[in-house]
């Protein structure tokens, strides 16, 4: 396995040795003995997460806007230079190849971000246009800095970035070492990116630890990434969906509906943008889906009760549960699954984001959750829920 | 205050129970009071910026007992409520050594070892012994025990069930009950554990609040309540409070308020006004009167019963129990703002590590005994029992950056000094401690930019609570379950008609846990519903 360029300073910091594989790298599943500890430094002072395995590829050239725009999903116009935009890919019966991050710096410079290698798929569909896809994922460091501290902690070494706003970027030096600032993440907590040439990371990782000092900063691992990304609602590859190239059935895809994502095609009606899937997302929009991607909050009472009545003491396991639950109607019938599942500290609840029958999909309808208690099969009422499920307002602050 | 003065329901006190109570009843659809004497709601689960910049837990200082039920029937989440984990458990010794528990059970069987192999697997045996118990007792914490001495054929029926409930427990966890209901926790701990470190930092647990050493009986019944609490599902373990305690009963305002609860701080009440044996209203210290059909104390029993009421107007056996209820406040606080982390010369390397918990200043039980020997001749310790935590580490908030703030549970300071009293040794008592903390963290005076000593008797003025006493009445068997407050009058009501009692003086007891105040509420509007 290959290490990531801060892996001198995460490593010294893995007090566990445990160590998951990402891409090819290496990376900490969590730093501490408790995970959760570094969940809360996420959600009250500031976290630090290595994201450097992430693909990432450089879209340049005169004609890369006329390249994305039919290719992505979501409409690379409205992604203005100094924004960023969450974009997805589809094949072109609209099912979901992935999703990604596009960072605009120029009208003719782009960088998107990908969990798995795509280079091949996007260099395949260039054809004529002055484009050029390259893999610059070994070039580009990156950090997620995210907590309600962020903002302070990295504005002290780069004032311009107190300014920053929601999906803006902006170039800046940080502490000498030229860096790329995102106001995004996948925590829903306040938070940026940095993308930071591979040669300077070390520089910039200490200059971000020496500003957070006294901020309670502190690197945090997947489990506590996975922990915040559920509660903040966003979907996971692997997990919440599979990607459509290499599905052997189309009841592992997913549409963009289906994963919640029609806002992504809001005004589809009145532009003429050609994009691979439009066709099919189009038809998808009159004919109706087959699932609505929703959040389920279970029933606390329910739950407890559950275990309570065979002498258990009712577990609260904020560990994300990985594997997919069925949900059943009030006739036990199979009406959705759900695919990310934990208790969340923030809520208070067991909380999960799942896809049902488009006839339950609105808040507070009802479905049965599965869980097998003793070995025996129980289920527990769980209430569609808004997400996300945790949106402190300084997010937006 | 609006211009009407009359309420269904006047709730007098602002700490924790009556927030609670004050909520469960507007969210039954009482237009309800709550009168708080100070400028601020929360009582002794307060947090006050008494430096600049640092944040006090002034009094209590952890959050395990609050009922996980209470969160969700007053939608607490939305209001703010924010349990933050503490990661650890500290437990520095004389020799330098130290215990380290953390919340990977792997490497705390690997930390027991260290001190004795026969002690790991021990750990997980107690844990769950302890756990069962428990188990056992928490749906008679969650519920209104039977009134022992009435003939009344449903309160026979609730004493058949709870008799019913404890003959369906495994004989273990009877015994182990028992044991720990009616002895020491030395005694019990020696049962399991060879090492003394070990014993020592689960024994301080079975003496807090209360005026017994590790080795006394009744001290495994304080053992037993410091583990029905937990954080988030796990048993036992304790959380800090985003904003401490006072950031918690801020919530317990704010979503008091949402349901409707109007509050008046700076309104101390002088009494509750009576006619014919019925309670009318409230009348404060100003001479104004409130009506309201009902009026709930969660003050103390000594207040509830002694002060907001004439004795005469109550039975005298109840007078007589409450006189002789026993309250002997043993419990401080030293409050610190200091101007960067302690330093435990054998973990400097691990920086903030062991300070994301508590801190258990008493490395063996005899330790533990001597601080207790000082109090029983009437004084404070000498060399003190200290529950502590640096609780900027877990809330950031509580503190400007790099700086922290230390709340140390000190004990033992008993409320009656022999010779002397606490006014004049209120720096003394700071003192002793912080040349404690100074034995452990060399260099820790230089840290001190602020203390804040608060005594048995800064409690009782502050706070009101009589005497000082955290749990506002002493947990001791003969002061629990049926018999709190007093025999006969353990389900909230009063022999006065529409007044109710719903602190902390009554059952479940004392901590920062709310059943008091929750099961008033459920036994006030059961006795509303069958009037009607």
């Amino acid at each position: 396995m290959r290490t990531t360029p801060f892996y001198e300073r995460t490593s010294a910091l893995n007090q566990t040795g445990l160590w998951d594989h990402w891409s090819g790298y290496l990376s900490a599943k969590q730093y501490h003995l408790s995970e959760k500890l570094e969940y809360f430094a996420v959600r009250t002072a500031a976290g630090v997460y290595d994201t450097s395995p992430l693909y990432k590829y450089r879209i340049h050239g005169r004609d890369a806007e006329a390249f994305l725009s039919g290719v992505l999903a979501n409409d690379v116009r409205k992604c203005r230079p100094g924004r960023a935009q969450y974009t997805i890919w589809c094949d072109d019966d609209g099912y979901v190849i992935e999703d990604g991050m596009l960072f605009r710096s120029s009208e003719t410079e782009f960088m998107l971000t990908a969990a798995e290698p795509n280079a091949a798929y996007f260099q395949d569909l260039v054809g004529r246009g002055s484009v050029q896809v390259d893999d610059v994922s070994e070039q580009v460091a990156s950090l997620a800095v995210q907590g309600p501290r962020s903002k302070a902690i990295l504005s002290s070494v780069a004032p311009d970035i107190a300014e920053l706003r929601p999906f803006f970027i902006t170039e800046t030096k940080f502490d000498g070492s030229p860096i790329t600032v995102s106001r995004t993440g996948y925590t829903g907590d306040l938070g940026y990116e940095l993308w930071i040439d591979s040669d300077d990371a070390l520089r910039v990782w200490d200059s971000l630890f020496e500003a957070g000092e006294g901020n309670g900063i502190m690197p945090f691992g997947e489990t506590a990434l996975i922990m915040t990304r559920i509660e903040a609602g966003l979907l996971l590859i692997g997990a919440d969906f599979g990607s459509s190239r290499y599905a052997w059935t189309d009841g592992e895809r997913s549409t963009p509906i289906e994963l919640g994502l029609g806002w992504m095609f809001r005004d589809i009606d009145k532009d003429q943008r050609h994009f691979i899937g439009r066709d099919a997302i189009q038809r998808e929009f009159a004919g109706g889906a087959r699932w609505h991607l929703v959040g389920l909050t279970l029933d606390w009472q329910e739950w407890d009760d559950a275990y309570k009545r065979v002498g258990h003491v009712p577990p609260k396991d904020h560990t994300p549960l990985a594997e997919e639950i069925p949900l059943y109607d009030k006739e036990g019938e199979r009406v959705g699954f759900a695919t990310s599942s934990m208790y969340s500290p923030m809520v208070q609840s067991h909380i999960a984001i799942a896809q049902v029958i488009p006839e339950l999909s609105s808040v507070g309808s009802e479905v049965d959750f599965e869980v097998t208690i003793d070995h025996e099969i129980k289920y527990i009422k769980a209430a569609v829920t808004k997400m996300p499920f945790y949106d402190p307002p300084h997010r937006r602050a | 205050m609006t211009e009407s003065r009359t309420y269904d329901a006047i709730v007098i006190g602002g700490g924790h129970n009556g927030l609670i109570n004050g909520a469960y009843l507007a969210k039954a659809g009482l237009r309800t009071l709550i009168l708080e004497q100070r400028n601020i709601v929360g009582g002794a689960a307060i947090t006050e910026e008494l430096f600049p910049g640092f944040q006090f837990t002034t009094f209590s200082y952890a959050l395990s007992h609050i009922r996980p039920e209470i969160v969700k029937e007053l939608d607490l989440v939305k209001y703010g409520f924010m349990p933050l984990l503490m990661e650890s458990t500290f437990a520095p010794m004389d020799n330098g050594d130290y215990l380290l528990l953390g919340q990977d059970e792997q490497q705390n069987i690997v930390e027991i070892r260290r001190h004795s192999k026969h002690d790991a697997d021990a750990y997980e045996q107690f844990s769950h012994d302890v756990a069962m118990v428990v188990q056992a007792i928490r749906p008679l914490l969650d519920s209104i025990p039977p009134d022992i001495t009435s003939n009344d054929p449903e309160e026979l029926m609730r004493m058949a069930a709870l008799g019913q409930h404890v003959r369906s427990l495994p004989p273990r966890v009877v015994h182990n009950g028992m044991r720990l209901l009616t002895g020491s926790a030395s005694d019990f701990l020696d049962d399991y554990f060879e090492s003394e470190i070990l014993k020592a930092l689960i024994a301080s647990s079975g003496t807090i609040g209360a005026k017994v050493g590790p080795k006394s009986q009744g001290s495994g019944l304080v053992l037993l309540y410091m583990a029905v609490g937990e954080h988030d599902g796990d048993q036992g373990a304790w959380s800090f409070h985003k904003g401490g305690n006072g950031g918690f009963t801020q919530v317990l305002a704010r979503a008091a308020e949402g349901l409707g609860v109007e509050i008046a701080t700076d309104s101390p009440v002088s009494n509750v006004i009576t006619a014919n044996g019925k309670a009318t209203g409230v009348a404060l210290a100003d001479g104004t009167e409130l009506e309201a059909d009902i009026v709930v104390s969660s003050l103390d029993p000594r207040r509830t019963f002694l002060e907001l009421v004439e004795p005469r107007e109550l039975p005298t056996d109840l007078v007589d129990a409450i006189e002789r209820m026993r309250f002997q406040g043993i419990s401080a606080k030293v409050n610190f703002a200091l101007d960067g982390l302690p330093t435990y010369p054998s973990l400097a390397e691990r920086g903030e590590g062991p300070f994301r918990g508590f801190i258990n200043i008493a490395p063996t039980v005899d330790y533990l005994e001597r601080a207790f020997d000082d109090a029983k001749y009437g004084w404070f310790s000498q060399h003190p029992y200290l529950d502590s935590c640096v609780q900027s580490t877990i809330d950031r908030d509580m503190a400007p950056p790099g700086k922290h703030v230390m709340s140390n549970f000190v004990q033992y300071a008993p409320y009656e000094l022999k010779g002397s009293d606490w006014d004049t040794e209120r720096e003394n008592l700071g003192d002793t401690v912080q040349a404690t903390l100074e034995k452990f963290f060399p260099g820790f005076g230089d840290l001190v930019l602020h203390r804040e000593v608060v005594t048995p008797l800064d409690i009782e003025r502050v706070t009101g609570l009589t005497e000082g006493n955290i749990y506002a009445g002493e947990f001791l068997a003969p002061q629990m379950f049926f018999f709190r407050p007093a025999p006969g009058w353990n389900q909230y009501r009063t022999p006065i008609s529409g007044y109710y009692q719903c602190g902390s003086g009554t059952h479940p007891g004392g901590c920062v846990m709310g059943g008091p105040g929750r099961l008033a509420a459920t036994q006030i509007i059961g006795d509303l519903e069958a009037l009607r």
